[in-house]
């Protein structure tokens, strides 16, 4: 019957109950979709970063990070690769040569990222096959290229063109090539397109007379709260003082210091929307309180102890904040779906403009369960401090004196 | 057998700019199955009276026994557990609560006292059926008039089987008609199930059925007579 008498209680002044769970629940949606926003955002600027430039972990030579040259490359021993192909967790290693070079076709000419990849290992990380818009992607023997659009755009050349590279190699010996274009990419992200060249391994090793040598092998996780324990297991198999292992955090600190930064705004937008909220609440409460102060001192007069009436008020409180969730969640929980299945993609001036940033031109929505779980804490929470308010106007009850001050 | 003894009460209230003493030395006590008002005009102290009997509200000075528990001494705590389990109350503006139906408020205190279900239940339906109002028990109690809500509130009062009941003015809001029904009641209760009922009133309808009339002037008993 406290049960009933709760859920009563919350129903004896429709309108006001009904605004309150409302304002809640809208806080909840808001929170919800802001929460998810950011969070889809965050897993896909850490997931674009990861399986392009870093993988979630990555292997080099010692020094290598802090000075990214190919004095810093190390020998291609298959026996490391192996032993990391047969960690738990790893789900693929994409050795690497890397560095700049100068890529000219015609009369222009630019700087570019020129990756040497093993391309079937390469797109289990960084989907290249499927950036591929025109021509074709790489096979491990092609003598080709494959140029990002935003370079070939920039260089005016397209598929079958011949682009040449000029740069320094290993030891610094001349690197020279000229590279029938096979294919361009698409990548998302600006700075990544603008500048990226792809060269199958073998032919980058000849290219920068680097012969069986690697910068880097990027790894790609099964999740990404193994790579904590993948980067201890390959880091008590190797010699420290040659090879350095490296999660994504420590790969990519700009990122997740940016995210935290974002993320710690994100939370303040949060906390005001809440505190504007928890006003409402309290005002709920308050007046629940106040307007049966008589009641209360009628029920303590027959008998019901203070801890039954606040275990009532407690109830009314839980249920409406729980109402207020489960609106709030199921009214989110539609649109988050839809919306992560079909990311809002930027056109025109306004995805230029985001694009500038070097960020991709798109909302993605995450449906991580501690988004949904956090906000109803949260409300919880904030149903559990301002009930305070009432169970100590309860607890301080004077029957005679409620009943004769209510009147 | 007394079932409330009080002793030499004494209640001074000391909140307002001048102490007002609003009991000077009551002593009474009351019968097992006794129909007692306790009557005079307003301000004389019978509903002071009634409070401190009913452990509502405690003496300045003197003792209250109830079944022969000494109920001045006792904390908050206890004294919400005594009356729970000794002490009926009938309140003037009935005092239901609005979001229960007639039985399940006249459950209430039943399911305070945590009788099984089923007892309560049944008892409460049988109450109601004595009040007359059986075929209100699963409506609110809005939806009654003032004296079918006084009756579930007698109803409410009688269901724990308490020692006995505290009325403050019971029919301050009925008319004639509702009143002279709700007395009727409680004096057959009062009969039929030695009931013991304890009025504070100026209502001389209820004056004129009960059988012992005290009365209070200046918070002093200046009569008590028994018919």
């Amino acid at each position: 019957m406290y049960l009933t008498l709760a859920w009563r209680n919350i129903w004896r002044n429709k309108r006001r109950s009904l605004i309150t769970i409302v304002s809640i629940a809208f806080a909840v949606l808001l929170a919800c979709v802001m929460r998810s926003l950011q969070l889809g955002s965050y897993n896909r600027m850490i997931e674009n970063a990861a399986r392009f430039y870093t993988g979630y972990i990555q292997v080099h030579k010692n020094g290598y990070w802090a000075d990214k040259t190919l004095e810093n490359s190390f020998v291609n021993d298959t026996g490391l690769l192996a032993m990391i192909d047969r960690i738990a967790g790893v789900e693929v290693a994409v050795p690497r040569l890397e560095s700049f070079a100068l890529a000219s076709y015609g009369t222009k000419t630019k700087g570019a990222l020129v990756l040497g990849v093993e391309p079937e290992r390469e797109d289990l990380l960084t989907r290249a096959r499927s950036k591929v818009v025109a021509g074709a992607y790489l096979q491990a023997h092609d003598k080709a290229v494959l140029v990002a659009a935003g370079l070939a755009n920039y260089l005016k050349l397209g598929v079958g063109d011949t682009l040449v590279l000029i740069g320094q190699g290993f030891h610094g010996a001349n690197a020279a090539g000229v590279y029938p274009v096979k294919g361009i990419l698409k990548f998302p992200v600006p700075t990544q397109n603008n500048q990226t060249v792809f060269l199958p391994l073998k032919e980058a090793q000849w290219f920068y007379a680097a012969d069986n040598r690697l910068t880097s092998i990027a790894l790609v996780v099964d999740k990404a709260k193994n790579v904590d324990r993948i980067v201890a297991g390959i880091s008590a198999n190797v010699d420290p003082a040659a090879l350095e292992v490296m999660g994504w955090r420590e790969l990519m600190p700009d990122l997740v210091q940016g995210i935290e930064i974002d993320n710690i705004s994100g939370k303040v937008m949060l906390g005001v929307l809440y505190a504007v909220i928890g006003f409402g609440m309290f005002g709920t409460f308050l007046m629940m309180t106040a307007e049966r102060m008589y009641e209360f001192g009628v029920m303590m007069s027959v008998g019901m102890t203070r801890l039954r009436m606040q275990f009532v008020i407690f109830l009314e409180m839980g249920l409406m904040a729980a109402l207020a969730v489960v609106a709030g969640i199921g009214l989110s929980l539609p649109v988050l779906v839809y919306y992560h299945h079909n990311p809002i993609y930027f056109t025109g001036d306004s995805a230029r403009a985001i694009e500038s940033f070097g960020i991709e031109a798109a909302y993605f929505f995450s449906l991580e369960p501690s988004l949904f779980y956090n906000q109803a804490w949260a409300i919880f929470f904030m149903a559990f401090i301002l009930g305070f308010y009432p169970l100590l106007v309860i607890q301080r009850l004077k029957p005679v004196q409620a009943m004769r001050d209510a009147l | 057998m007394s079932v409330i003894k009080a002793n030499n009460i004494h209640k001074t209230y000391t909140e307002t700019a001048v102490p007002v003493h609003a009991l000077n030395g009551v002593t009474l006590s009351v019968e097992e199955g006794e129909f007692t008002a306790i009557v005079g005009p307003s301000g004389c102290g019978k509903t002071t009276l009634l409070n401190i009997l009913g452990g509502l509200d405690t003496p300045t000075e003197g003792t209250v026994e109830v079944a022969n528990t000494d109920i001045t001494g006792m904390n908050d705590n206890q004294l919400i557990n005594f009356r729970l389990q000794n002490i009926g109350f009938v309140f003037q503006a009935y005092n239901l609560i609005p979001v229960l139906t007639n039985k399940e408020n006249v459950e209430f205190i039943m399911l305070l006292q945590k009788w099984p279900r089923q007892e309560r239940e049944q008892r409460a339906m049988e109450l109601l059926a004595q009040m007359g109002i059986a075929d209100k028990a699963n409506q609110r109690p809005s939806e009654l008039s003032g004296g079918q809500q006084q009756r579930v509130a007698v109803a409410r009062a009688l269901a724990s089987k308490p020692k006995f009941i505290l009325a403050d003015e019971p029919t301050a809001n009925l008319d004639s008609k509702s009143t002279a029904n709700l007395l009727d009641m409680m004096a057959q209760l009062n009969k039929e199930e030695q009931a013991t009922f304890v009025f504070s009133t100026h209502d001389q309808r209820v004056i004129d059925k009960a059988r012992r009339v005290i009365t209070l002037e200046d918070g002093k008993i200046v009569a008590d007579i028994t018919r």
